[in-house]
């Protein structure tokens, strides 16, 4: 296993960004004046002259990236994930969803654990609006490793991304050995029957630790870990229904319109299983330190423990 | 310009109105009022001043436009089909299930449509990004973008503008079909934006001010454009919403309605009649 790196999605995007612009000159970005935040900055750095900053005007900047894509650029369109996929979604329906452009567009301080800026920047709906529009593939890693690998699957893939960023800086836990990125599919993070764990984001590294407390204290629980939201894995959503009988989704994200609803689309109209949503439930955040709130909002290691213990009590 | 080459552009305009007609009478929908307004500029554009091929509509070198007021598209469509990019044909299913002529422009259905639009001020950002990549590529096309003056209403158009202007897109024209109605009334009892030359002026445009049915000043004003270095240019063209059909123009109620068949004949007559006129002076 290598050295833990503990850094927050947005920075390893930014250098993922990077590397990948060696070797694609068609890759472009653009950001609306949040470039220090975003981590477009790095890419700024090493290339100004293929970075172009908006100003504060999201919406234009989505509409440019789509322009851009006509003419066979690779525009990567950077934001807080609020105003990328919130101000700017109608934008981002018509300009690139419906003509179906190649611009991958990145919410950044995306989450509760967008933290101390409170509920205008906390955004809890972006997985659900880039869901809702035709061909929009949905991203959303969950560690350093993880952004560097979708983050190349992102620009390789011809056609409209939306990838989620974290402000957080947080550990990772996948082995840049061993791993494998495959865009749509789920990857079980760990074997189990009695119940099925499906994580996404930030939240999957919780989610790990707390299997590991429940294998120790006996039990069996299968941890799938969902980077691509959409298009969904289905075939690792149905069998792990049909195997383990019961599915816990975590996420740090509205319970409405985000990985919980996507998985429970799969369940209900192929292995109907009981579903529990565990993640923001349709409220607003509120400001305090990013762990302190994934606390109280219950996405850390101990309050997910506990669901996965009130759900094997159910069985 | 030549006497023979304006009749020339004339009649295409004129054809391109009756396409127009025929697409929005067939549709029994669409925007006949602005879409008349636009015809000269569009046909201008497209037999005249743009570099496109309709064998080849995707060339990388082509020169680019972008209908930002998607919806007076049945003009635009007339135009493409007299250029040779599709049937002419094709506008007598407009607006039909399966139909390749959408209600609003379909990049990817429709051969010659550069941009997707319909929802108004999107597209002439989009015209910006891509006047930015010919900067950036280093090539000579240009980027022409209509809009009309109800959709200077929409913030986004000023965004457009100061990252036009900020990025030194002199490559890029923005034309404002000025015919001063929107679907609620008279742009000015609406939310008026005028004065819209001083607006473009102070956002750093080149701008000129014509009448958008007169192709001397259409051609002048597009050439003053190529002269200009270093800022986009906007082209406020006066026009007349339903212009050359008599009982359409300068009504609001022609914004967005297809006529029925006793108005179909009646604008069908008056455009076949001005057709043949042209042609006779020719």
């Amino acid at each position: 296993m290598a050295d833990v790196v503990t850094k927050a999605t947005r920075e390893s995007f930014g250098e993922a960004l990077c590397e990948l612009a060696k070797e694609n000159d068609r890759i472009v970005v653009l950001d609306a004046d949040l470039a220090g935040a975003t981590k477009t900055s790095i890419f700024q750095k090493a290339y100004p002259d293929r970075f172009f900053d908006c100003g504060i005007a999201e919406g234009n900047m989505m509409s440019i990236a789509a322009g851009l894509s006509t003419c066979g650029k690779i525009p990567v369109a950077a934001s807080f994930a609020m105003f990328a996929t919130g101000r700017a979604y109608e934008q981002i329906r018509n300009s690139i969803g419906y003509p179906n452009l190649n611009v991958k567009i990145a919410g950044s301080h995306a989450g509760i654990s967008t933290g101390e800026d409170g509920a205008t920047h906390q955004c809890l709906e972006d997985v659900a609006l880039m869901r809702t529009i035709p061909g929009m593939t949905v991203l959303c890693p969950a560690d350093h490793y993880e952004m560097l690998a979708a983050t190349k699957a992102a620009i390789e893939h011809v056609g409209p991304v939306y990838i989620r960023l974290g402000r957080l800086a947080i550990d990772s836990f996948n082995d840049p050995a061993t791993y494998k990125f495959e865009l749509g599919k789920g990857i079980t993070m760990h074997e189990g029957n009695e119940i099925t764990v499906i994580a996404t984001g930030l939240v999957v590294n919780e989610a790990r630790k707390a299997v590991e407390t429940l294998e120790k204290e006996g039990h069996s629980v299968r941890l799938i870990n969902i980077h691509t939201i959409k298009p969904i894995d289905r075939d690792i959503v149905i069998k792990a229904a049909n195997e383990t009988g019961r599915i816990i989704t975590i996420e740090e994200h509205n319970v409405i319109g985000g990985l919980g609803d996507a998985v429970c689309d799969v369940v209900t109209s192929e292995c109907p299983v009981p579903v529990r949503k565990v993640g923001v439930y349709d409220r607003f955040g509120y400001s305090g330190p990013a762990w302190e709130l994934l606390e109280k909002f219950g996405l850390t290691e101990t309050g997910i423990a506990e669901v996965i213990r009130e759900e094997l009590a159910k069985k | 310009m030549q006497t023979t080459e304006k009749r020339q552009l004339q009649i295409l305009a004129t054809k391109a109105r009756l396409g127009a007609v025929i697409g929005t009478f067939n549709a029994k929908s669409g925007h006949p009022g602005g879409s008349l307004s636009a015809a000269d500029i569009m046909t201008y554009l497209y037999f005249k001043e743009m570099n496109v091929d309709p064998a080849n509509p995707s060339d990388a070198d082509r020169d680019r436009f972008v209908l930002s007021k998607g919806h007076c598209c049945p003009s635009l469509y007339a135009v493409l089909a007299l250029k040779g990019f599709f049937e002419w044909e094709e506008l007598y299913k407009l607006r039909h299930v399966g139909a390749m002529l959408q209600g609003h422009p379909d990049m990817k259905g429709t051969p010659g449509i550069d941009m997707s639009t319909g929802s108004l001020g999107q597209g002439v950002s989009a015209a910006c990004g891509m006047a930015l990549a010919g900067k950036f590529d280093k090539k000579d096309y240009r980027v022409y973008a209509i809009l009309g003056d109800g959709e200077c209403e929409e913030g986004q158009v000023w965004e457009a503008a100061m990252f036009a202007a900020h990025n030194k897109l002199d490559n890029l024209v923005v034309i404002v079909d000025q015919n001063g109605l929107q679907i609620d009334g008279p742009v000015c009892e609406v939310c008026g934006i005028e004065p819209l030359d001083k607006k473009f002026e102070s956002f750093g445009f080149n701008v000129v001010k014509i009448d958008g049915h007169n192709f001397d000043e259409i051609e002048a004003a597009f050439e003053n454009a190529k002269s200009v270095k270093g800022k986009p240019t906007a082209i406020l063209a006066k026009t007349v919403k339903g212009k050359g059909v008599s009982f359409m123009e300068d009504k609001v109620d022609w914004h967005g309605k297809g006529p029925n068949k006793a108005e179909f004949e009646m604008a069908s007559e008056e455009l076949n009649a001005e057709i043949a006129r042209l042609e006779g002076e020719c």
